[in-house]
């Protein structure tokens, strides 16, 4: 083909080029061509590839769903569900053995509820105190400390639980055993502060500032714009952090391990030992139990629990969120 | 006279309120304050050359760290391999390549929803699934894939954040001298989102260093005397890939052993092999913030 034709007007690409004597020849122009057929292949290769890797991320859940399902349907074929939820005793590897999740659903309630007593309070006015009330300066020094917490291993944690917090607490409660869910609990309060405290803040940062302005313009106080316009503005943003804090401190697992004993005891009372959902499945995994054991399956019908129990959680924070969603 | 009252105690509680807000700020920092002098008190003294060099072992003060500090190393180096690509992939697909449709959706979703899982399901998924389906047994193949799992999540965003900040100006100058996309990505997108890329690796493996809870249900090791198999051989292909099937024990694992334990003499060993975790934990962090300080000075929009 010498002359490219492919335009839309029949009249071929040309340019002009002058010949010595004045003529002038019409000279078709070089084919510009797009990317070559191996080309071609290459990019849609690599697009595929790319596809598979973050699709990938839903093979993650898949398996995650299908194991704990698989493995807690072969023990929901031995033990009931009515006797998995109404017995209060959990002894599986007793010759007694009990089938009750209730000692480990309320070790892991009372556990996070000590927790989130301290970690909600505290993340919050946090949050106020950095967005509202900080000078610039105090904040850039005081956030990365903060998300240093984050950064500490969990056995650190609890370490700092067993043999600081609970002798540190033995001096104000001298009756409060070794093993405890109350320094346990505080600790992991402790650490999950940042999680709080920063995603609150974000969502307090973004609400606009006329708001602000318009409230100081009433001749309300920084305390009051803070608690009755900038809080309830940034409802959503928050209970997404509470949500997120919630999540972190039933599935934390080395903190109760370590500091809160491993006896599954039905008890809501945090100055007793008791363990907790993550415990048991690390005080089974420690030992030896024969692959497809009754056993072995009941570490994935607690694991199965506790999917289930953040999962609840989080539909609870989406209607929550989309409820007190403020647009402006 | 009643509003000049009213006003003032207003005042006086917007005071109040701003001592308080420091107060609760103070808790998270004082905790840490405590935390790391608690650990320095009780861990410097056994932090000699004979603990990092030493098995662990019966006698508390013959005790030491080396076959943890080196699992840990190649436990990471796992997860980093396969972490990083499938990360990176991932995120330049959803920020460069995903049409807006249902599956782009679900798989955003997803990806979030990840990352709150409890880490302890990570490891009841790859006992279930590494351990027991693909029978890669209790090894260092197994922790470093269940790591690289759990910090997947950590990548993606990291990377989808660092790309995102490059200006659609820069692709269109790419398109418009010819790239295809790929050599658009590859010249431009990758080389110049590196920065934030490598800070979200570095923090994602800050936080798999010191996860315990997944490698203790998928079969850790807490007593282990001796080092993985060496990848250098002296006979052909030079290379062997058997150190993937030792079993192993990492720093953290060995400090929850030690800790563990009724004797005092062991709490010290806990501490300080805590102490190094810190170290490393921090240390990668630093590392974290001053690329990022680096590479935000060293490119303005």
């Amino acid at each position: 083909m010498s002359l490219v034709t492919h335009r839309a007007s029949n009249r071929p690409v040309t340019r002009e080029t002058s010949l010595p004597g004045g003529v002038h020849r019409l000279s078709p122009l070089p084919r510009l061509r797009g990317p070559g057929l191996l080309q071609r292949w290459q990019e849609r290769a690599i697009q595929a590839t790319l596809f598979l890797a973050a699709a990938s991320s839903i093979a993650i859940t898949l398996g995650i769903v299908g194991i704990l399902g698989f493995e807690s349907l072969a023990f929901f074929k031995q033990v009931s569900l009515f006797t998995f939820l109404t017995d209060t005793q959990w002894t599986p590897l007793f010759d007694d053995a009990h089938y009750g999740i209730m000692p480990l659903v309320a070790g892991t309630a009372t556990v996070a509820a000590v927790a989130l007593c301290l970690a909600l309070p505290v993340g919050t006015i946090t949050a106020i105190y950095l967005s509202e009330y900080a000078p610039h300066r105090v904040r850039e020094v005081v956030k990365p400390f903060l998300e240093l917490l984050t950064a500490v291993p969990t056995v650190v944690y609890g370490y700092f639980a067993l043999l600081f917090v609970t002798p540190l607490l033995r001096h104000f409660i001298p009756s409060l055993p070794g093993f405890n869910m109350l320094s346990a609990g505080l600790v992991i309060g402790v650490m999950i502060i940042p999680y709080v405290s920063s995603l609150s803040e974000d969502a307090m940062r973004a609400v606009p500032m006329h708001l602000r302005e318009a409230s100081y313009a009433m001749g309300a106080t920084r305390f009051q714009t803070s608690t009755r316009v900038v809080f309830p503005a940034a409802l959503s943003g928050v209970a997404a952090a509470y949500v997120l804090g919630f999540s972190r401190a039933i599935g934390e697992t080395m903190v109760v391990a370590i500091a809160a004993g491993m006896q599954p005891h039905l008890t809501f009372n945090p100055m007793e030992p008791a363990a907790t959902i993550t415990a048991y499945i690390v005080q089974v995994s420690l030992g030896d139990l024969p692959h497809g054991s009754l056993g072995y399956q009941t570490i994935f019908a607690a694991g199965l629990t506790l999917m289930l129990m953040t999962l609840v959680f989080n539909i609870g924070g989406h209607v929550l969120r989309k409820r007190f969603r403020e647009k402006y | 006279m009643k509003i000049r009252k009213d006003i003032a105690q207003r005042k006086r509680t917007d005071k109040v309120f701003s001592l308080v807000g420091l107060i609760a700020t103070l808790v998270g920092i004082v905790t840490l304050l405590a935390l790391m002098i608690d650990l320095a008190w009780d861990g410097t003294a056994r932090l000699n050359w004979n603990f990092f060099t030493a098995f662990p072992s019966r006698f508390p003060d013959k005790a030491g760290i080396l076959s943890a500090w080196v699992g840990t190393g190649v436990v990471m180096f796992v997860t980093a391999l396969a972490a990083v690509p499938m990360g990176v992939a991932a995120g330049v697909y959803l920020e460069e390549y995903a049409p807006k449709n249902v599956m782009t959706t679900l798989i955003e979703i997803n990806i979030a929803n990840l990352a709150g899982v409890p880490s302890i399901v990570y490891g009841l998924m790859a006992l279930g699934l590494f351990v027991y389906k693909f029978q890669f047994g209790m090894s260092i193949l197994t922790a470093g894939l269940t790591l690289a799992l759990l910090i997947l999540p950590i990548v993606i965003m990291a990377t989808r954040e660092a790309i995102r900040t490059i200006p659609g100006s820069i692709r269109e100058a790419a398109f418009a001298v010819g790239a295809t996309k790929w050599q658009m990505i590859r010249h431009h997108i990758l080389p110049y989102s590196a920065g934030g890329i490598l800070t979200g690796v570095i923090i994602g493996l800050s936080r798999a260093i010191g996860e315990s809870a997944p490698l203790i249900t998928i079969g850790a090791l807490t007593f282990i005397a001796f080092l993985p198999a060496s990848p250098f051989t002296g006979t052909f292909p030079f290379l062997s890939f058997e150190w993937l099937k030792s079993p192993y024990t990492v720093l953290p694992i060995q400090a929850f052993n030690w800790v563990s334990r009724p004797q005092k003499a062991f709490h010290l060993n806990a501490a300080a092999a805590g102490l190094t975790l810190m170290a490393m934990t921090l240390a990668m962090n630093g590392a974290a913030i001053w690329i990022r300080y680096r590479f935000r000075k060293r490119i303005k929009w």
